[in-house]
């Protein structure tokens, strides 16, 4: 019955089915008082909320700050995930100076690391960036060293039968080759690093972004901010997955299709 | 046509190590192959045929007694040798043209030059309209093609095949054949083919060398003295398949 029902929705807006039904809900809760907790406001209080921010400038001012640290974070973080990555992958003996340490370390939780990122970094700007470049680093390192250790040896042997040199060999063969799993990492990096931004900015001292906007709800009992600054949050990490979903798309075009089986 | 392309083994050893103990891939094995010359080289898998390709190509470096082209030693590879692989092995995220011209970076070719060489070897293997194709999108006996045309673009003197048509069907395996047999009579290249079709061998080869294993060792050399294109179903053609295929089934019983 469901299924039939579902399946008459026409398929552009089917992914819209249940964020309708929630709001459906929960304005029906409102509606015949299910609850009368002041912690459930209107869906109506929400979207004035948000007007008013939008407009009054709060929100992008926000959204500026927030989105400039998780940009600078992700640069620092995966750049030197790339270097470090790339380093582990081409090179055996780094691998076995660095590697235990690195696998160790990867095993802290990312919020283990807060103590000691605000004991050197303070509790400004720099110490949200150094947690979200910390954040995006990791996969970042793993996803290039797997990428690049995977070369397929095929290949590297007809560029020996080619007599590419050192540098031809790593940017027409192992590069290239690596790259799916490179953008893997990237992609990770890009969502870790927005989770981390905002666990930043919750947890650390709260300054202009996001997260301050969210306490500043949360400390006022302002639930329309914070269901507005849930819904910006999650609206922003669909847009920088869904853009990065198109470079990947463009980037790695020589793969062809990859099958949706699952 | 004189631009060399003679390749001469003299007493070849060659020895792997598996867990620490030597293990014999080729033992004296003599073999000359003139300018311009098809060998086809036959075996059981497991008598090392792949091993002496690859070590003619310089692929496989440690070994003992003489390995020369055109009189120098055979010290690693050179683009005056040319390898196909039993796989295409072509760059996935290269189209059929860049990979064709990947060869040539090294060839001292001029970029200006270079564009109308490849376009000549695709041509060559009758892949006009694919240039822009990317290899995922090609059929087996195409991408093939591709990675004929790849070794041939150096314009090498010796060209090696590893069993280049083992993973194709029938029908392309034959056409293919035919191709690569019409290549060789144009263009004058030394070619050595392993491969364990007899068939294939005695198809394209003007010698057979019959390989024996364990360790590999040439057990005899029979001269195809037949006129191109032959006749598979020709009374010569069958009987030599027969003597090919009698010295390689005794090889089976021995074994």
């Amino acid at each position: 019955m469901l299924a039939r029902a579902f399946q008459a929705v026409p398929r552009p807006v089917r992914g819209w089915v249940l964020p309708v039904l929630l709001l459906l809900l929960w304005w029906a809760a409102l509606r015949w008082q299910w609850t009368t907790s002041p912690l459930l406001v209107s869906p109506l209080q929400v979207w004035d909320k948000a007007l008013s921010l939008l407009s009054g400038g709060e929100a992008w001012a926000a959204l500026g700050a927030s989105l400039r640290r998780d940009l600078i974070g992700l640069f620092i973080g995966a750049s030197a995930g790339l270097l470090f990555g790339a380093t582990l992958g081409l090179s055996r003996w780094s691998e076995r100076l660095f590697g235990p340490s690195f696998h160790t370390l990867k095993q802290i939780s990312l919020f283990a690391w807060l103590p000691l990122i605000s004991l050197w970094f303070g509790l400004g700007d720099p110490a949200k960036i150094a947690f979200i470049a910390l954040a995006s680093f990791f996969p970042v390192v793993l996803n290039t060293f797997e990428g690049i250790r995977a070369t397929p040896p095929e290949l590297v042997e007809v560029a020996r039968v080619l007599r590419f040199s050192r540098a031809q060999l790593l940017t027409r063969v192992v590069l290239p080759a690596a790259a799916p799993a490179i953008f893997t990492g990237l992609h990770l990096g890009l969502i870790y690093a927005w989770l981390a931004t905002l666990g930043a900015e919750y947890l650390m001292v709260a300054g202009p972004g996001i997260g301050g906007l969210l306490v500043d709800g949360r400390d006022h009992f302002w639930m329309d901010q914070v269901l507005f600054g849930v819904i910006l949050v999650g609206a922003v990490g669909m847009a920088l997955n869904t853009l990065a979903a198109i470079i990947e798309r463009r980037a790695l075009a020589w793969r062809g299709r990859s099958a949706g089986l699952f | 046509m004189s631009r060399g392309g003679h390749i001469r083994i003299e007493h070849l050893n060659k020895q792997f190590v598996v867990d620490g103990a030597p293990l014999p891939v080729l033992r004296e094995l003599s073999l000359e192959v003139a300018p311009g010359e098809f060998v086809a080289i036959v075996g059981a898998s497991g008598c090392g045929k792949s091993t002496l390709l690859r070590l003619v190509a310089g692929l496989e470096r440690e070994h003992d007694g003489t390995l020369q082209h055109d009189g120098a030693p055979i010290t690693g590879t050179s683009l005056a040798r040319g390898l196909v692989f039993q796989e295409h092995r072509l760059f996935p995220w290269l189209t059929v043209e860049a990979n064709v011209r990947s060869a040539l970076l090294n060839s001292g070719v001029p970029r200006s030059e270079q564009a109308k060489l490849v376009q000549r070897h695709i041509d060559l293997v009758g892949l006009q309209g694919f240039e822009k194709a990317w290899p995922h999108q090609l059929s087996g006996g195409m991408a093939q093609r591709v990675a004929i045309a790849r070794a041939l673009v150096n314009r090498p003197q010796v060209l090696l095949l590893d069993e280049p048509f083992g993973a194709l069907d029938a029908m392309t395996r034959a056409r293919l054949q035919q191709e690569l047999q019409h290549i060789w009579r144009s263009e004058g290249i030394t070619m050595i083919l392993v491969t364990h079709d007899v068939d294939e061998a005695l198809f394209l080869g003007d010698r057979v060398v019959v390989m024996e294993p364990r360790p590999g060792r040439i057990r005899r050399v029979l001269h195809v003295d037949l006129h191109h294109p032959r006749d598979r179903v020709s009374a010569v053609f069958t009987d030599l398949k027969q003597e090919v295929l009698a010295e390689l089934g005794e090889l089976a019983e021995a074994a």
